[in-house]
């Protein structure tokens, strides 16, 4: 083992509390989208990694077209790639839950199957249209490469950007939820449809854009994703369980919640992995997840709903 | 183009199996009559007067149909070109694929098929170690061949099955020597996902870190496969300030973990890294900017450059592209139709019994390989050259070392 000054350490220490920052802005972003579908509507969205691969894929077509036709432009296009991920995406929701969803609200079980369904389709198209092979858009070159405020801590650069992007789509979640008139239809659907129904809410509209804008959320989460990890047919499928424990261990109707569980399992993950194996941080932390889970079987947020 | 590959590879071969081929390529439509089919065919297999009848299993569905494209076209490409050059004892070889969909109990039974109904002279096909082990015991019931490309963990030698990738101590031993020597490392950190190839490598490496280059290793790290999250095992990489990381990596993880370790500044310029997971397949997800200046030790690169590879590469990007790339495994699968071949022409018969006999007399040779000159050796395993390539910012790797020959051994004494 080399030897250490004070300041290495230091050093060190501040990178890795980067480390855990940085996984809960991912951990964070990857659950919005299913946070929002399962929570408001309690749909099981089995395909929320395969909408997040719609997206990178839709970062990659832009980054060849752009490379192809406007190379100038390399170092906007990817500004552009994620606004248009949110559109592809959100669009696929809104279809999905026209043709297959909306038929299967009083079934929730089978949701889950259908969208499993869908996720292996989709796996299968991908594999199809962009070949077997994984593939990477090329990044601009500010994306790349680290920051380093002092000479030995490098901060990296896509952390930084997929936090700063994970704030900014939080935030907007929260203000369309809780500050805007469509929000307000949502929570009142959520609570009680067929009330909502009475007094003048479209229920079936607010369901459609709902789901839409969870599928469009994971296609941002998608486009975002392509600076840290894979692109490729089966990458959506990585995500999942995490994606499903952030969920259900924040408690499925709090956006709150959600936020809190990310930044726990995200720092509870990346503190161990530093001391011990990672199969075994791995372990230790869905251990703690399932006795927590045993006795608030709630989440650790749950909403508070005269059942 | 057919004449001349043809002529070129009999005139490489060696010369017992050059003069009894040569007598059948001077007679070239007589040939088939000089090997009547009761003859060649004392088992029953699919083999008629004009044609003989192969199978080719991969993973075209499913998560493995990332690797295992580029090993189904090599075998193509190899049984087109030999049905150019006039085909096998007279005979054209016809194809039935099958696709294992990534799911060894479907190997195992797609396996059974080709062997039981459709009766094939051959099969060319798995990727991981996982899939082989399934259809391992149905080619020792049936007694089928399988002709295995992957690079993979050794501790196996069947009857029925020749490796044509290296078993782990032709590619870690050599690698580990090289960067021992040229970068006078004394300190490995081990990196590698959590399953049997990756563990069973690193054992061997660390035990040849240890007893034999006299060096130390400071970390030894599985990350669990399908894994994306990297950053702390970078942190502890920094920690321990190590020599050389030494990784084996694969999947979706391997993609996450050189993008992360790039943005947290650790590149080819403050690090020597070794990976004996990358080849140009990886590049194209992994982006070779984030692997410029590390090395690969494998036995085939692209850019090799020698005349059998040159055609090749060319021959390949004509069939399936111009933008295909070809990594260790697709051309280790290229090899498996030719050894094939080899051994069929110098057995005079289609019979697996007689197969195996040939393969196990160590005559067995390949001058035409895109690798250069490759040996069968009596267990099984080719003797190969391994390589050490620096990649580059374009996907391909510059090759900055290659060793001899080295004499495969599947069941290294000391490293168990």
């Amino acid at each position: 083992m080399g030897d250490f000054s004070l300041q290495e350490l230091t050093s060190i220490l501040a990178m890795q509390g980067f480390v855990g920052i940085s996984l809960f802005s991912v951990l964070l972003l990857m659950a919005l989208g299913l946070a929002i579908i399962f929570g408001q509507m309690g749909v099981i969205n089995m395909a929320h990694g395969e909408f997040m691969a719609m997206g990178a894929y839709t970062t990659y077509l832009l980054s060849v077209m752009t490379q192809t036709y406007f190379p100038e432009l390399m170092n906007y296009y990817f500004l552009i790639a994620i606004v248009a991920s949110f559109i592809v995406a959100g669009s696929f929701g809104y279809l999905t839950e026209y043709v297959l969803i909306r038929h299967l609200y009083k079934r929730p079980l089978d949701t889950l199957l259908a969208t499993w369904g869908l996720s292996l389709i989709m796996q299968q198209s991908f594999r199809s249209f962009f070949g077997a092979r994984e593939v990477s858009p090329t990044l601009p070159d500010w994306l790349m490469g680290s920051w380093m405020p002092t000479d030995s801590i490098f901060i990296p650069i896509n952390g930084m950007f997929v936090l700063g992007l994970t704030g900014f789509v939080t935030l907007g979640v929260f203000l369309l939820m809780y500050r805007s008139a469509w929000g307000l239809n949502v929570r009142a659907t959520t609570q009680n449809r067929v009330m909502s129904g009475a007094v003048g809410i479209n229920t079936k509209r607010v369901d459609r854009l709902t789901f839409a804008l969870g599928c469009g959320i994971a296609g941002i989460a998608g486009a975002a994703f392509t600076t840290i990890a894979s692109t490729g047919p089966t990458s959506g499928s990585l995500y999942i369980v995490d994606t499903f424990m952030v969920v259900v261990f924040g408690g499925a109707a709090s956006l709150f919640g959600t936020i809190a569980s990310a930044f726990t399992i995200a720092q509870a993950q990346s503190i161990l992995e530093f001391f011990i194996s990672s199969s075994m941080a791995k372990v230790l932390t869905l251990l703690t997840l399932i006795i927590i889970l045993m006795i608030r079987p709630e989440g650790l947020f749950s909403s508070k709903v005269r059942k | 183009m057919s004449y001349f590959s043809r002529r070129k590879f009999l005139g490489k071969t060696g010369a017992l199996l050059s003069a009894m081929v040569a007598a059948g390529f001077i007679t070239s439509t007589a040939m088939a009559a000089d090997y009547p089919t009761a003859e060649v065919n004392t088992t029953g297999l699919a083999v008629t007067d004009d044609t003989v009848t192969v199978g080719i299993l991969h993973s075209l569905t499913g998560t493995m149909a990332i690797s295992e494209t580029g090993a189904q076209e090599a075998e193509k490409l190899a049984i087109k070109q030999i049905n150019e050059s006039g085909g096998i004892l007279g005979r054209q070889i016809k194809i039935i694929q099958e696709d294992g969909a990534s799911d060894w109990p479907t190997f195992a039974e797609k396996s059974r098929k080709l062997l039981r109904n459709d009766k094939v002279a051959a099969v060319f096909g798995c990727w991981t170690s996982a899939s082989r082990k399934a259809v391992l015991p149905i080619f020792e019931q049936e007694n089928g061949i399988l002709y295995y490309p992957t690079f993979y963990e050794g501790l196996e030698q069947s009857k029925n099955v020749i490796y044509t990738g290296q078993e782990a101590t032709q590619q870690i031993l050599a690698g580990l020597d090289w960067v021992a020597e040229e970068k006078g490392a004394k300190t490995y950190f081990l990196i590698g996902s959590d399953y049997i190839w990756p563990r069973t490598s690193m054992k061997i490496a660390r035990i040849h870190i240890e007893k034999v280059l006299g060096g130390q290793v400071v970390g030894e790290e599985y990350k669990p496969l399908g894994d994306t999250q990297f950053g702390s095992i970078i942190n502890r990489i920094r920690l321990r300030k190590p020599d050389v990381i030494f990784a084996a990596v694969v999947g979706g993880s391997n993609v996450a973990w050189f993008k992360q370790l790039n943005a947290a500044g650790i590149t080819s310029k403050n690090q020597t890294l070794l990976t004996l997971s990358v080849t140009e397949d990886e590049v194209l997800g992994i982006g070779g900017e984030n692997l410029e200046g590390f090395y690969s030790v494998m036995k085939y690169f692209q850019s090799l450059d020698n005349p059998n590879n040159v055609e090749f590469v060319k021959a390949f990007k004509e069939m399936h592209g111009a933008d295909s790339v070809i990594g260790d495994v697709t051309q280790a699968a290229y090899l498996g139709p030719w050894l094939w071949k080899a051994a069929v022409e110098k057995a005079g018969s289609f019979d697996i019994d007689k197969i195996v006999e040939v393969s196990r007399t160590g005559e067995i040779e390949l001058d035409t390989a895109p690798e250069g000159y490759v040996k069968l050796h009596p267990n099984h395993h080719l003797w190969s050259k391994t390589r050490i390539g620096q990649w580059n910012r374009d996907g391909q790797a510059t090759v900055v070392f290659e060793s001899d020959l080295i004499e495969p051994n599947p069941f290294p004494e000391g490293y168990q």
